[in-house]
């Protein structure tokens, strides 16, 4: 099977430059990091990251045929050759399909992914009805691979400001909480025409999740609530 | 200050419900402007048309949400684009003017018929 994929070293390459493989693949290899784990041993300069090959880290998202997704769930046999592999677009390349995180991390931050209650805590959990626990199924999923926000147009002009349909996910996520108590200052803090309304509803968060998450409904949401309690 | 990210205007909810509300309002204009034209198009007919009550009010809104939704649409594309803070602040500024100038023209050939 026929790769391209993008190599750059800082340390000793001038600028960035897509290298051509061909590797013979096993029988058992079915998803993109099998392969690519065949090219790494092949080409040991080769440099991305991948922990539990099984869609639940995280690690080994790519930039896959002009598409965001994670390297251990893609079927190679839906893959069209040469297979074009990229670093996620929009964060710095720290080596080959390895980029920087760190702007991605901190947005995540900024929307306190933590539960916010000042009760005093009971002697065992906090309760939720079904019906509250079911609020949170779409949300809690993410896995916080970045394929949404890197394949955001938004966050590519601001990742200082925006924070990104990761983040937003995740602030909907503590906002509809029933165990959250900080909903009003939550909103206050979205409430921002760069942090939250940077988002022009474009769904390429929706179309690059790979666990089939939607960001721009969580955004709906955050939205609706905001009409809510103004109007 | 070392280049610091300042965020937290706290607005923006307004804008962008007022640029959905204009743009339903536009839609309605446009279907009732379809029912109404006049047809076969003439001077008179049209003349006629913008001579009632009723079409200058809602020409006057049409013209006012185009305004409005121009306006949060022009300064989005500059906050996506414009990094730097004085010469967004000078685009927004060219945007109102520009659009106030063309709502106030407007106005004055709607006004004249």
């Amino acid at each position: 099977m026929r790769f391209r994929i993008f190599r750059y070293d800082p340390d000793k390459d001038e600028k960035p430059a897509m290298r051509d493989y061909e590797v013979v693949l096993d029988p058992h290899d079915r998803m993109l990091l099998d392969a690519l784990v065949r090219i790494k041993e092949q080409d040991d300069s080769l440099s991305l990251r991948r922990s539990c090959r099984e869609g639940v880290c995280g690690s080994d998202a790519m930039n896959i045929n002009g598409k965001n997704g994670l390297a251990c769930i893609t079927k190679l046999s839906d893959l069209k050759e040469p297979v074009e592999l990229r670093p996620l677009p929009g964060l710095p390349v720290i080596r080959d399909l390895i980029v920087d995180m760190t702007q991605f991390f901190k947005q995540y931050h900024s929307i306190k992914p933590y539960l916010i209650n000042a009760d005093p805590p009971p002697e065992k959990e906090r309760l939720q009805s079904p019906e509250e626990r079911d609020e949170l199924d779409g949300l809690y999923e993410c896995i916080l691979c970045a394929c949404c926000s890197t394949s955001c147009p938004s966050f590519w002009w601001n990742p200082d400001k925006f924070v990104g349909p990761a983040g937003l996910l995740q602030a909907y996520r503590f906002i509809a909480d029933s165990r959250d108590q900080a909903t009003a200052e939550r909103l206050d803090d979205l409430e921002d025409p760069y942090r939250l309304f940077r988002c022009h509803t474009i769904m390429n968060c929706v179309d690059a999740c790979p666990k089939n998450l939607n960001p721009t409904r969580a955004i709906g949401k955050i939205k609706e609530l905001m009409v809510k309690r103004s109007v | 200050m070392v280049n610091r990210i300042i965020v937290g205007a706290h607005y923006g909810l307004k804008d962008w419900l007022a640029q959905r509300i204009t743009a339903l309002l536009m839609i309605g204009y446009t279907v009732i402007f379809l029912v109404v034209w006049p047809r076969p198009m003439s001077y008179a007919g049209w003349k006629a048309l913008f001579a009632q009550g009723w079409m200058r009010f809602a020409t006057f809104l049409l013209v006012a949400s185009v305004l409005i939704h121009a306006w949060i649409g022009m300064r989005n594309v500059w906050m996506d684009y414009v990094k730097h803070t004085g010469l967004r602040l000078a685009l927004e500024v060219a945007t109102i003017l520009w659009l106030v100038g063309c709502a106030g023209w407007a106005m004055q050939i709607l006004w004249r018929i």
